[in-house]
């Protein structure tokens, strides 16, 4: 089985790679000015003489337009999932490892963040800032943050009365080194390949902000902002309007499915875990930490587990937000 | 028994003091006014079934818990309250074994990454860390290329080696261990023991044993505690324990042990013939 998994997990990395390949080297591919048109050549259907891909309402070339495109899309896709990567890590290790108080205080205050659906949220936010590719980032940074805080407090909770972070305590360690040197190395792959799910969400959220008009202005291309300039000709040139919504699809699925993988695989290989006896139990929560069970050899079935007996179960992470894409698009 | 054993001397302060110790989890008194002296280079065995509050005992003798009621004290401090820094020295000196061998080591470090977390914690510079980290690791006779190997691939015996490495990486006076041995089999158990008793011989090291093998804590410890249901029921020097149990509790849990301990130790005499029933 990890045989079988591994070419998938590089194939998927590779393919999710091309996009980015294609938005850097845009300015060597793309075969004209993305935002100079010939108005005479406008709404030229796909296969047309000198346009690949047909030409838009403006007859600007919409291979030109779709390749320079992917700067401003995948750009909103890529850094609010790094932002909230980064943010959400640290908050939500700060409030797996903090006393009560704090962990009420920050968990609360992004559970309010959290009951507002994600597009609803980034709207709101984008509209409070200036249009543009900033806002769409700074917007999306908001929405995700909560998720990945959760895993990343879920994840740190879990191990948080393990014993090996007892006897790091013991040895002397300041917090930031305890955080940063046995928290995080447990914590990061865990987040990591959740984030890497959240690319293709981020992806299809940036294109609805755009769609909107809360995204990046007009001329500068951009796959949400394109859609809805073809919006018109849906019915008369479908293969126009249709040719944006594609790319936004292919993309978004192609970092679904590298998260996926990702997934697959970290869940493979020793999952950085502790045995179940030690995350366990209804603990009261104190500052001190939660109490050490009685321990009895003969109840851990998990302490002399042979790394040969195959693949840990997989812990199941919260789905992305994906009950709340965008449903405006008519 | 006491052939392997020299009697500590018990000169000057104790080096762990607990006095009328009390911890309750969510209003269940764990451990309830237990009192107790560790001396420099003296083993003491704290022995109970499960639930009798051994391992909060031993986090509040390490200062991860605070006791509700009554003081710890760990060279004349409160172990509880050592600051990461500026108390390093004295930290260093009080030292933990986990029980667990797979939760003892962080699943994402390397073997050696988690002797060198603590060498680095107590302040050894990164160009000695290694050689350091080699060094521990052929003092509790591991192969110091095992450094390299993640804990899934290692096995239980070389994982609580690692264990025993990394509380060895700051140079402790006292060593709290909960249980170290009870996840292994009988063998690596054995060869465990025998290590834990060579660094002590070896390095004056004192220790704390938790464990509810009986076995283990007749070879190892000078005195011993018998816990139940977190108070302290008898105690005294473990031979004296063995051969002449005063409390019912204690004469039922070497009575549940008896014949195994005599056929694990040779050294051990036990009032109770091993093919007969305690009294």
């Amino acid at each position: 089985m990890t045989t079988n998994r591994l070419p998938i997990g590089v194939l998927a990395g590779a393919a999710a790679l091309l996009p980015v390949l294609l938005a850097v080297a845009a300015p060597l591919l793309a075969p004209a000015d993305p935002t100079a048109g010939q108005l005479a050549d406008r709404l030229l259907d796909p296969g047309s003489a000198g346009h690949l891909l047909g030409t838009d309402s403006q007859g600007r070339d919409l291979l030109s337009r779709l390749l320079w495109a992917a700067r401003p899309s995948l750009t909103a896709g890529l850094l609010p999932v790094a932002v909230a990567g980064l943010a959400g890590a640290l908050l939500g290790i700060a409030a797996g490892l903090g006393g009560r108080l704090t962990e009420q205080a920050l968990l609360r205050t992004l559970d309010v963040l959290y009951a507002f659906p994600g597009v609803l949220l980034a709207i709101a936010v984008a509209s409070l800032l200036t249009p543009g590719l900033g806002a769409t980032v700074l917007a999306l940074s908001v929405v995700l943050t909560p998720a990945v805080a959760r895993v990343a407090f879920t994840e740190t909770r879990r191990i948080r009365s393990a014993e090996y972070l007892e006897a790091a305590r013991v040895s002397g360690a300041t917090w930031p080194a305890l955080v940063l040197r046995q928290v995080l190395p447990v914590v990061a792959p865990v987040v990591l390949v959740y984030a890497t799910s959240l690319v293709g969400l981020a992806i299809v959220y940036a294109a609805g902000l755009s769609f909107l008009g809360l995204g990046v202005a007009p001329p500068t291309p951009e796959w949400g902002a394109m859609l809805d300039e073809l919006r018109p000709a849906i019915f008369t040139h479908p293969w126009l309007a249709a040719a944006p919504a594609l790319v936004i699809l292919g993309v978004s699925v192609l970092f679904n499915t590298l998260g996926e993988t990702l997934r697959a695989q970290v869940g493979n290989r020793a999952a950085p875990g502790v045995p179940p006896g030690e995350a366990e139990g209804a603990e009261p929560r104190g500052t001190e930490g939660t109490p050490p069970q009685e321990r009895d050899a003969g109840h851990d079935s998990t302490t002399d587990r042979d790394p040969a007996d195959g693949p840990r179960p997989v812990a199941p992470l919260p789905a992305p937000l994906v009950v709340r894409l965008p449903s405006r698009e008519t | 028994m006491t052939d392997t054993l020299t009697e500590p001397s018990s000169n000057d302060l104790p080096l762990l003091r607990l006095d009328e110790v009390s911890k309750s989890w969510a209003g269940r008194p764990a451990v309830s006014g237990v009192s107790l002296e560790v001396h420099a280079g003296e083993a003491v065995a704290l022995v109970g079934e499960s639930g009798s509050g051994k391992s909060t005992l031993a986090r509040l003798a390490l200062g991860l818990v605070r006791p509700d009621g009554g003081a710890v004290a760990f060279e004349g401090r409160d172990p509880a309250r050592l600051r990461a820094r500026a108390d390093r020295e004295v930290r260093g000196r009080l030292q933990f074994v986990p029980q667990h061998p797979r939760g003892s080591l962080n699943p994402a470090l390397r073997a050696g990454e988690a002797v060198g977390f603590a060498l680095r914690a107590h302040g050894v510079p990164r160009r000695q860390r290694a050689d350091r980290i080699g060094e521990l690791f052929r003092q509790v006779g591991l192969a110091p290329e095992l450094a390299r190997r993640f804990p899934r691939e290692l096995s239980g015996g070389q994982l609580q080696r690692v264990a025993v490495a990394r509380a060895l990486a700051t140079g402790p006076a006292l060593v709290v261990c909960d249980e170290p041995t009870s996840a292994l089999d009988p063998a690596t158990q054995r060869r465990l023991l025998e290590l834990l008793t060579e660094l002590r011989e070896r390095t004056g090291t004192a220790y704390l044993f938790v464990s509810h093998d009986l076995a283990a804590v007749a070879r190892f410890a000078h005195r011993t505690l018998v816990l139940r249901a977190g108070r302290v029921v008898e105690q005294g020097p473990t031979d004296t324990l063995w051969s002449a149990p005063q409390h019912p509790y204690t004469q039922a849990l070497l009575a549940a042990s008896g014949p195994e301990v005599a056929l694990r130790d040779p050294n051990v005499r036990t009032t109770v013939e091993p093919n007969e029933g305690p009294s």
